[in-house]
């Protein structure tokens, strides 16, 4: 037998954190709890047959399903990380995480990432006491629904392109490729001031602001163009500290979007493992052939390594790590390359029949899309993650 | 979610690092090979007579064969502090990770008290004869003969790849002793001595110039049956036993990781210009760093199961697949980076980290189950897909066609 290291397989640098405060033992797992909250999220979208009603939205003129959405806010999810104080359920990140998963499973057609990983946590972590009083509760009822507004032309925005611009608290300018404005209320609008980037929250139905749907590749999720013209707006953290409140935020919401994009992965190779054992060819299911084999073996092998990044960036969002935009980039980046590889796979495995409009694997194809651009694309996360390394001299 | 040992884990984690402390040198990232010109077997030999009479050889065993009885969380946590020490390696792994489990399932309680302390000592060495010239994945598929003689058997064939059989005392053996039956059923399992009469050794030059396993010739060799492992005809079964582990053992590739590509390209000249500048190293970087945490979380997971008296999931089938051509893949980027003077053998030890890699890695992908060979154990274990069609289903041995008779 050829031979290499045998006590090689558990030879790496451990990561160990010591913690005064509380006796636990090594965990990279979620709680008995958090699995519980987890298995009814996954028994809710199931039930109210999530992926049926995302076909659904895609085949018509609506951009998300408002009696679904209902439901997801009847059951408090959209208050989970909102404190107590602020009529929220006051739970933490990793709560978050396992709703997140199954969303994605499911490819709920609502605006959840939109309003809670990115406009909620962005409220949460830079909203002023005032700001924070007035939205939060609403966002728990449903009566607010937020969306953050970043992007202007065809191409990746920076701190240095973007041309929307604030002066007087009145913003004018226009944004594109904004998620689910149907359903939002309120945006964060990522503008210039006369002190670099602004954060500033703007109410989507002030007359000033004009709202227009733009078709996009994902039916069974919304796009549009925000047009502001002397919008008011009220500001979100320190006045010139934008860009760097937005990348905050963004490394956040990277972590939840990770979870969405391996329920997503998880479900198009659970897909395709199922066609692969029913499909018969040359006498035999599909699936006994290395050519499937080996193609649905790479999936999992990218699924299991996105899945245990996101873990570990699930620990470092929770626990406020600085470790978090390392973490974060990592996760995102497997996570969005193992769900472009089951989503596209999975269409493949289902050979001429993956290729209709009336077989699932599109609508797979399509989110996974939309989530690995919806914050930045996979060569822009990549650029954030050896740079994030650069700067934490990690070696 | 959380990182941290229990006092009982810290207690016992500090206690083998006092103990490396005092006995070993910590690592210290580009690590010259100092072994390279003394006698390394010896080294080896006595860096585990050391271990061994400290408790630390086979600290999973029971104290009876020289172990502590340690858990297996306690295992992981002293095979993570020892490999932040620069101690020899590659000598006794089979026989500790192979043999030895076998010999502990199936082995008399005699033979058991006779063998498996030297062998965690390491002043005996084992070995594994598995592989034939015309059964590698298809392992099932040997041909090496065991023909019954009054108490004995009479072994005669070919092993091939066996890692150590140069310098080995003992190997485990499987042979077929009933070409008439199906392939599976036919085979028995053995121990036996290396300096037996009739055994012939050849080392294989490797691709790497190097020669670490060999050809093993049976001409008539006596093994006495009180030396057969399970049944007669179980020694699929029990083959299998040792498999397994050796999935457990071969994991992780040595050497050249995404640190290594990391800190070479922060230093690295391309066209006047850090190598870390250029984007298509900056994409690569990523993707390896991905993978390397990837696996260092997946183990995490693991040892979270493990550390709740849990069985681990499948999600470690993955490890040997990933860094066997993460390690490729760096070894062939250190070499491009040097452009035409890649391939230059010299002294700079990181640049021959990455040649190592490089001539190494190919090696791995097949050690221990091709990456073939272990998808499509992803893909029938894991994921639940039928089986391979199989040519030689229910056939008598006899009657497979072998391509080479």
């Amino acid at each position: 037998m050829l031979y290499f290291s045998a006590v090689a397989s558990l030879n790496y640098r451990p990561i160990i954190f010591y913690n005064n405060y509380q006796r636990v033992y090594m965990n990279l797992d979620f709680s008995d709890d958090q699995k519980f909250l987890q298995s009814e999220a996954k028994k809710f979208l199931e039930k109210e047959e999530s992926v049926k009603r995302s076909r659904g939205i895609l085949e018509s003129s609506e951009s998300f399903d408002n009696d679904l959405w209902q439901k997801i806010i009847e059951l408090g999810w959209t208050g989970i990380r909102i404190p107590e104080e602020y009529e929220g359920l006051g739970l933490g990140h990793l709560e978050l995480c396992v709703i997140a998963e199954e969303l994605g499973r499911y490819l709920a057609p609502v605006p959840f990432s939109s309003s809670v990983y990115l406009f909620t946590e962005a409220l949460i972590k830079y909203g002023s006491e005032e700001l924070k009083k007035e939205i939060l509760p609403k966002l728990v009822t449903g009566e607010v629904v937020g969306t953050l507004a970043v992007t202007e032309d065809f191409l990746a925005p920076t701190n240095n392109n973007i041309k929307t611009e604030v002066s007087n608290e009145l913003i004018v300018g226009t944004k594109i490729a904004v998620p689910d404005c149907e359903a939002a209320t309120h945006s964060i609008i990522v503008c210039k001031s006369s002190k670099g980037i602004d954060l500033r929250l703007v109410d989507l139905s002030c007359k000033e602001v004009s709202i227009n749907q733009i078709e996009n590749i994902d039916g069974s999720r919304g796009h549009y163009s925000i047009e502001m013209e002397q919008a008011p707006s009220s500001l979100i953290g320190d006045e010139g500290n934008g860009w760097i409140l937005y990348e905050s935020i963004i490394n956040q919401a990277a972590v939840l979007f990770s979870f969405e994009q391996i329920g997503g992965s998880q479900a198009a190779l659970d897909m395709a493992v199922n066609y692969a054992n029913e499909r018969y060819a040359f006498g035999k299911p599909i699936g006994s052939y290395q050519g499937i084999k080996h193609k649905l073996a790479d999936m999992y092998v990218a699924l299991t390594l996105a899945k245990s990044n996101s873990y570990y960036a699930a620990w470092a969002l929770s626990s406020e790590s600085s470790d978090l935009p390392v973490a974060a980039a990592t996760a995102r980046v497997s996570a969005t390359k193992a769900y472009e590889l089951c989503s596209k796979e999975n269409i493949q495995t289902h050979g001429g029949n993956g290729f209709t409009w009336e077989y699932d694997c599109h609508l797979f194809y399509k989110r996974s899309k939309l989530l690995s651009l919806n914050i930045g694309s996979l060569a822009n996360w990549k650029e954030k993650l050896v740079s994030n390394l650069e700067q934490s001299n990690i070696n | 979610m959380d990182f941290k040992d229990t006092p009982e884990q810290a207690k016992f984690r500090k206690t083998c690092r006092d103990w490396l402390e005092k006995n070993a040198q910590l690592k210290t990232g580009v690590e010259k090979n100092e072994f390279a010109n003394i006698d390394f077997l010896q080294v080896a030999k006595d860096w585990q007579k050391k271990k061994y009479d400290a408790g630390w050889a086979m600290l999973h065993w029971p104290k009876e064969f020289g172990g502590i009885g340690a858990s297996a969380i306690e295992r992981i946590i002293w095979a993570e502090e020892e490999s932040k020490f620069n101690v020899p390696k590659g000598i006794f792994e089979i026989g500790l990770g192979m043999a030895g489990p076998v010999m502990m399932e199936y082995a008399t309680e005699e033979q058991k008290a006779r063998y498996l302390p030297p062998m965690a000592e390491g002043k005996e060495i084992w070995c594994q004869l598995f592989s034939e010239p015309s059964a590698g994945s298809d392992v099932a598929g040997l041909r090496s003969k065991a023909v019954k003689d009054g108490d004995n058997w009479i072994i005669n064939g070919q092993k091939v790849w066996t890692s150590g059989a140069h310098f080995s005392d003992y190997g485990i053996l499987v042979v077929r002793h009933d070409p008439n039956l199906e392939k599976h059923k036919g085979m028995t399992f053995f121990f036996l001595d290396m300096k037996s009469p009739g055994i012939e050794v050849k080392p294989i030059k490797q691709i790497t110039g190097g020669s670490s396993f060999n050809e093993v010739y049976f001409t008539d060799v006596v093994i006495p049956d009180s030396q057969r492992l399970g049944n007669v005809g179980d020694g699929w079964k029990v083959a299998i036993t040792t498999l397994m582990n050796e999935r457990l053992a071969v994991g992780d590739a040595n050497g050249a990781d995404v640190q290594d590509a990391f800190r070479w390209a922060k230093k690295q000249d391309d066209s006047g210009e850090p190598l870390i500048n250029n984007k298509s190293v900056r994409s690569s970087i990523a993707d390896w760093y991905c993978e390397a945490n990837g696996l260092k979380n997946t183990k995490l997971r693991t040892m979270s199961a493990l550390s709740r008296g849990e069985t681990p999931g499948p999600e470690a089938s993955i490890t040997k697949i990933v860094s066997a051509n993460k390690l490729q893949n760096i070894g062939a980027f250190g070499m491009d980076s040097l452009d035409m003077a890649g391939m230059l053998k010299t002294d700079d030890p990181e640049i021959q980290s990455f040649q190592n890699a490089w001539l190494g890695a190919p090696g791995l992908r097949i050690a221990g189950g091709t990456d073939e060979i272990l998808k499509n154990i992803i893909a029938e274990r894991v994921l639940g897909l039928p089986q391979d069609a199989r040519a030689d289903k229910g056939m008598p041995y006899k009657d497979i066609p072998s391509g080479n008779s």
